[in-house]
């Protein structure tokens, strides 16, 4: 039903063509590939820069400039100490760190425990187990249903409406499921001939072994955490309870009510400000875990 | 001892069984509000059942917003496939024809950034750019042409504001599938394709294009499964009153008619809709999709 690319990355430098001698045509087809790099590597980052720079432009060069210029002359912190001096800010910020420390701890700890044993082909049930799992993934009950059952389990306006209702991904079940299922059983056989329970092969000789998986997961969960936004707007309506991502975008739609007064250009930088924050952290992150990446990018970008 | 030792595997299944089944398979049971006239104060069981129990749904259909939703969802979701295939393509192409590892590194690591941030982020960086009184564009183009557009608020940009956006977020992304794909190609096809004098465009129309057509189609015929996820939350943030005849789909009209007009059952039903629609084009793509599970997959 789902299906997964079992393709691996194969070291790829220099595969081809580098002991060649290029011809004038080669070196043509080089310079437009190198440029055209170029051009996507630009407009990938400008955009981000574009408004790191405009968080920081003073107000006294936007009105000379007219606008906002991509290098201000001068910098200032200011939209920065304006954002955090509104309590909302750190507020919101606090609760979306407890959803994506927590959220995520939840995450990893049920993905694992639910996809070592589907990992297990001599376990009776397994394709049961399964089909429910995955008969989820392409049929849902829908946003109206799923919100009126959060409700009779008392979690609406609570910090857990966002971490519980997606407790469990399927698809990274699945994805951490294929990664135990490569591990060799020799290993696994080994320490059950050593007398290690269940729980001491996952814990000792699986997780170890699955690093990879481990933080590439993590770094998913974490991100939907971060970024946390449908789940806020449908089951929580008290504000101190808002996370980042939903007082920003309140911040954000603040302008439009007033988009052609003359005074919303400070407000305006206070929102790329705001922007700035709200993103940091995952940008920050993910080179870090991108070395890892590879087969655990591969097994779930088709889920996309 | 055998018994024993499979106990402890199904102990370890059990929390996400019962998640499962509170947060997955009950919601399907809440599926009845959608025959029934829910009030928020008798609940799911209390409320009393429509007649004709397809009271909501005739409703539904014969509301003359509904084609005007589906419009919307289906042109939505067919551009993002349709530009969400070809550009992400074209990058994993660049970077597998690239020469220098230290670039196509680089390239690669910064075009899957936008992934990682979110519809909020994308929506304060487009304003930036595309707002009508203070974006960059617009200040570009009152100088040169002394007219300015309204790229949020103009059914005739909003569409494509919305593609674009998405593109840019997730070429990169897209980009990783392709390249893996296009690894896995023989290198000694392009070698016995040089020696036949074939330039670098010919090699890529005749050994990485049909190399990789497998996974393409595959690609192609899940994300067609998926038509009816048009971007909920994209749209949610990024729209307003003025692009409603463009921009409001299913998921963002479910929204406003169950949450903020409390309209429950009128919304189920069209959720009900969405999710067997969804249900049928599923398990046909992946129907599909079997029979190019080729070699790679």
């Amino acid at each position: 039903m789902v299906t997964l690319v079992r393709t691996r990355i194969k070291p790829r430098a220099g595969t081809r063509g580098t002991t060649r001698i290029s011809s004038r045509e080669d070196r043509i087809a080089n310079g437009i590939v190198y440029l055209a790099l170029i051009v996507v590597a630009v407009v990938c980052v400008f955009p981000l820069l574009f408004v790191v720079a405009a968080s920081i432009t003073p107000y006294g060069e936007v009105l000379r400039n007219g606008g906002y210029i991509v290098i201000p002359r001068s910098i200032t912190f200011d939209a920065y100490r304006e954002l955090l001096s509104d309590p909302a800010i750190p507020r919101a910020l606090s609760v979306t760190v407890f959803i994506t420390v927590v959220g995520t701890a939840l995450n990893m700890l049920l993905t694992t425990l639910m996809a070592y044993p589907l990992s297990r082909k001599d376990l009776p049930g397994r394709s049961a187990v399964l089909l429910i799992a995955l008969f989820t993934t392409v049929f849902g009950a829908g946003m109206i249903p799923t919100y009126l059952i959060v409700k009779a389990t008392g979690l609406l306006d609570t910090v857990w409406a966002m971490i519980v209702p997606g407790a469990v991904s399927v698809f990274n079940v699945l994805i951490m499921k294929t990664f135990f299922e490569g591990i060799p059983e020799e290993l696994v056989d080994a320490a059950r001939i050593d007398g290690a329970g269940e729980l001491r092969i996952l814990l000792q000789v699986l997780l170890p072994l699955s690093v990879p998986v481990m933080l590439t997961l993590g770094l998913f969960y974490g991100v939907s955490h971060w970024n946390e936004f449908f789940q806020a707007i449908l089951y929580v309506r008290d504000q101190d309870l808002l996370p980042l991502q939903v007082v920003v975008r309140n911040l954000l739609a603040r302008s439009q009510a007033t988009e052609n007064a003359d005074a919303v250009l400070p407000l305006v930088t206070v929102q790329m400000a705001a922007v700035v924050v709200a993103a940091i952290p995952m940008i920050a992150v993910y080179p870090f875990v991108q070395k890892h990446f590879q087969k655990g990018v591969l097994l779930g970008s088709v889920k996309g | 001892m055998r018994a024993r030792r499979y106990w402890v595997l199904y102990v370890m299944l059990v929390p996400a069984l019962v998640y499962l089944a509170v947060y997955k398979y009950a919601p399907m049971y809440g599926i009845v509000v959608a025959f029934k006239d829910y009030s928020l104060g008798e609940g799911i069981v209390a409320s009393p059942w429509v007649h004709p129990w397809y009271g909501h749904f005739s409703e539904l259909f014969g509301s003359p917003y509904f084609g005007q939703l589906l419009r919307n969802t289906f042109l939505l979701s067919i551009y993002k496939i349709v530009w969400g295939t070809a550009l992400p393509l074209v990058l994993a192409l660049l970077l597998n024809e690239c020469r220098l590892t230290w670039m196509r590194r680089w390239v690669q690591t910064l075009s899957y950034m936008p992934h990682f941030l979110s519809w909020v982020i994308i929506f304060g960086i487009t304003g930036a750019f595309l707002s009508e009184s203070t974006g960059l564009v617009n200040r570009w183009l009152e100088q040169l042409t002394g007219h300015t557009v309204g790229f949020l608020t103009s059914t005739d940009w909003f569409r494509s504001v919305l593609v674009g956006t998405e593109v840019w977020k997730d070429m990169g992304w897209g980009a990783i599938i392709y390249l893996a794909a296009m690894v896995g190609i023989d290198p000694s096809r392009y070698e016995v394709a040089r020696v036949d004098g074939a330039n670098r465009l010919r090699q890529i129309w005749h050994i990485t294009l049909p190399g990789i057509r497998n996974v393409i189609i595959l690609l192609l015929v899940l994300r067609l499964g998926h038509v009816l996820e048009a971007g909920f939350e994209q749209v949610y943030i990024f729209y307003n009153l003025q692009v409603y005849p463009v921009a409001d789909i299913l998921d963002t009209w479910v929204f406003r008619t169950g949450l903020e007009n409390l309209n429950f059952s009128l919304a189920a039903a069209a959720g009900l809709f969405k999710s067997i629609i969804g249900l049928v084009l599923i398990l046909a793509a992946n129907r599909i999709a079997k029979r190019w599970d080729g070699q790679l997959w």
